[in-house]
């Protein structure tokens, strides 16, 4: 059994093992707990090393049953704990939704204030890994849905570490959704770079451009990356902003970026109608209309539900269908 | 060819029961101590306390019924005829202990000390819970069904880790041991051994729904087998029976035992609340039997029986009750001071910027109404 946690983490599953390290060195309320989360160190090996480090009690296996796991964790909460706990994957959380939506999501406001709940919620989620069904859900629009919760998300190693970090620190409920697919990633990984803690709510302009934005979050930024640097082929500039947190949402940076290039796609896996894209194309239409030079698109996943493994990129929205957004965008030249 | 009967199976792996069921399996009886000569080993003054806060509890149920009538609760779910299960299971615990109470337990939260008007707020159509959690270690009356009875396992196990010896009392109907958190609450409580007491007080429904289309358990203490916890079944009209299985399942708690799962064997007297017609699946005759066996006057007697209770004291029990409904009146009569822009205060411990606009949009929205309100007019 492993024991050892990376000095440096160089790939996002180790930073965010590292952060829990961290955070459970720092802070002795910090209690892990799930399904697989201590001798195995879990399905994705984020908790590896922890149970030996800190215990089977602080790093917990717990009985297979996703509500039982949130529902504990409220009272452990409420007696002065900071659970976090894991899900393991996006469709195996549903279990647990009345308790996060019921209960973890308006406790302080329905206590005015007297029982907050220092939880965070790890849910890897997203597809691209050849997962059968029940693996590759994107439920973030479920999680935005619900007033009282944070929602979180990273795509680089540093931003895997310092989100995390914030999560677990903060006073309010977070649901910490981990790309699955990029828990193998290098992204962004800097070994002289001193790991740090990264405020919950800011998005950050991942590459800057002066032809459209696009704004992404999670699995889908390294993709648009991607795509921005193909369109240049065409002589496109593109921003790329990673929103890294869907509440609270950073208006000011989407909308500075926005109101410079004056075009927008949004981009994510999870489906388009009722998706958060939706919400994002809206709030920056309301905001930056007089300086939008074509509508805000959206490249989101077919409305379907997810999948099987073998047609998963045929749903999965990529290069060339962003390029395709993007072409679209070109209003003036078009119309 | 292989030859026909020559293959010898291999025998299965040894099997064993985890644990010896015999020991977790209730009474076949319902435990009962009034109206037997056992009652009179009772302490006197634990008897007057019962009896005491169960007329206060009676006058509490018709108070609040009565405030339900005259719109100044959205709703009441009366416990009239559960009162010695509520009380005789709260009683049992220490001051350091936790109640998760559900929606129909206020009796049980006011004898924690949770001033009775609090106990009201969530009910009265104000959404907070009323009073604060921490000051009488009491949860917030829980709504969903069976989702306070994980909680109450978590809090147990954090409590243990601490070091505190702090027991939790969770509180369910017949209804909620359907749901799934019923289940999950006792596994997770049964493998970490956590010191916690389930009562279930079974009233024979769920709203409209008897017990038979409930369960086809033999009974529903019976499900602490499958958890491996004991399973008690007690009489949840007799104030001191559920008293003495409580307690007894709390020190047990306390000690390292693990959870107990007590089923209390009651009845639902009112409809499930104000908006329910218990006429549609009961006869005006059903319960009969569970009227005679009134919680108050089990006490009553006993108390009168053993010469603790004559016509003065009875009369200063009952003025003390009618003394809390006046008050009770009086102040539910009163409107509730109400903060619009608390509407925001305690979403998050910090806000939004999406939650600062709307509250600044609030704001607005209230001052340009007072502007356009005519001088002198009230509020």
């Amino acid at each position: 059994m492993s024991t050892t946690v990376a000095a440096k983490p160089a790939t996002m599953a180790q930073a965010l093992g590292r952060a829990l390290r961290d955070a459970m060195a720092d802070d002795p309320a910090v209690h892990v707990m799930g399904e697989d989360v201590g001798t195995l160190g879990g399905v994705f090996r984020i908790t590896d090393g922890l149970a030996a480090e800190f215990g089977d009690e602080r790093c917990a296996d717990t009985p297979l049953a996703e509500a039982g796991i949130l529902g504990a964790a409220v009272g452990m909460a409420m007696y002065g704990l900071r659970p976090v706990v894991e899900m393991q994957f996006d469709a195996f959380a549903y279990p647990a939704f009345e308790q996060l939506v019921s209960h973890v999501a308006r406790m302080r406001n329905r206590t005015r204030g007297a029982m907050p709940l220092p939880i965070t919620v790890r849910v890897p989620y997203g597809g691209g890994i050849g997962g059968v069904e029940h693996h590759s859900d994107s439920s973030e629009a479920y999680y935005l849905a619900t007033p009282g919760l944070h929602v979180v998300t990273p795509a680089t190693v540093a931003d895997a570490y310092g989100l995390l970090r914030a999560a677990i620190a903060s006073d309010d409920p977070v649901v910490f959704l981990e790309p699955k697919r990029l828990y193998w990633s290098k992204a962004d990984w800097n070994p002289d770079h001193p790991l740090s803690v990264e405020p919950i709510g800011r998005a950050v302009v991942r590459r800057t451009g002066r032809s459209a934005t696009l704004l992404t979050y999670g699995p889908s930024v390294p993709v648009c990356l991607e795509a921005a640097e193909a369109a240049t082929a065409e002589g496109w500039d593109l921003e790329v902003v990673d929103l890294r947190s869907l509440v609270p949402f950073d208006d000011e940076t989407v909308c500075a970026s926005v109101r410079r290039t004056g075009r927008a796609v949004v981009v994510h896996e999870a489906g388009g109608f009722g998706g958060p894209g939706g919400e994002i194309a809206a709030r920056v239409t309301e905001r930056c209309f007089h300086y939008l030079e074509a509508p805000v698109l959206r490249v989101a996943g077919f409305d379907i539900p997810y999948p099987p493994p073998m047609l998963e990129r045929h749903h999965l929205p990529g290069v060339d269908r962003i390029l395709d957004a993007v072409a679209r965008l070109q209003w003036e030249a078009d119309s | 060819m292989e030859q026909r009967g020559a293959y010898t199976p291999t025998p299965p792996p040894a099997w064993t029961p985890r644990t010896d069921p015999a020991p977790l399996l209730p009474d076949a009886e319902p435990y009962r101590v009034l109206g037997t000569p056992a009652a009179r080993e009772a302490d006197p003054e634990l008897l007057r306390r019962l009896h005491t806060a169960l007329v206060r509890g009676r006058r509490y149920n018709t108070q609040a019924t009565a405030l339900t009538k005259q719109g100044r609760l959205a709703v009441y779910p009366s416990s009239t005829g559960q009162e010695a299960c509520e009380i005789g299971a709260a009683f049992a615990l220490e001051e350091r202990d936790w109640l998760f109470p559900s929606y129909r337990d206020t009796l049980a939260v006011i004898a924690r000390g949770v001033d009775p008007v609090e106990t009201l707020t969530l009910l009265r159509g104000d959404w907070h819970t009323g009073y604060d959690p921490y000051e009488h270690r009491v949860a917030p009356l829980s709504t969903p069904l069976a989702t306070q009875l994980p909680h109450a396992v978590g809090l147990a196990h954090a409590a243990r880790l601490k070091g505190d010896d702090v027991v939790a009392l969770a509180m369910v109907g017949d209804g909620g041991t359907s749901e799934g958190d019923f289940h999950e609450a006792l596994n997770f409580a049964a493998v970490w051994r956590s010191p916690v007491v389930f009562l279930v007080q079974n009233n024979g429904f769920a709203i409209s729904v008897p017990l038979d289309k409930q369960t086809a358990a033999p009974s529903l203490a019976h499900k602490a087998v499958g958890y491996g916890m004991r399973g008690r079944l007690v009489d949840g009209n007799d104030a001191l029976a559920v008293h003495e299985v409580l307690t007894e399942a709390v020190r047990h708690a306390r000690a390292g035992g693990g959870p107990t799962l007590v089923e209390a064997l009651t009845y639902r007297v009112e409809a499930h609340t104000n908006a329910d017609d218990a006429g549609r699946y009961r006869a005006p005759t059903d319960g009969d039997a569970w009227r005679a066996h009134d919680p108050v006057a089990l006490v009553e007697a006993e108390l009168t029986a053993r010469g603790l209770l004559d016509a003065d004291t009875l009369e200063a029990v009952r003025a003390d009750a009618e003394t809390m409904a006046a008050d009770l009146r009086a102040r539910m009569n009163q409107d509730a001071p109400l903060d619009p822009m608390d509407l925001f205060a305690h979403v998050y411990a910090e806000p939004t910027p999406q939650l600062r606009e709307q509250e600044a949009q609030l704001r607005a929205e209230i001052a340009a109404a007072a502007e356009d309100r005519p001088e002198g007019t009230p509020r």
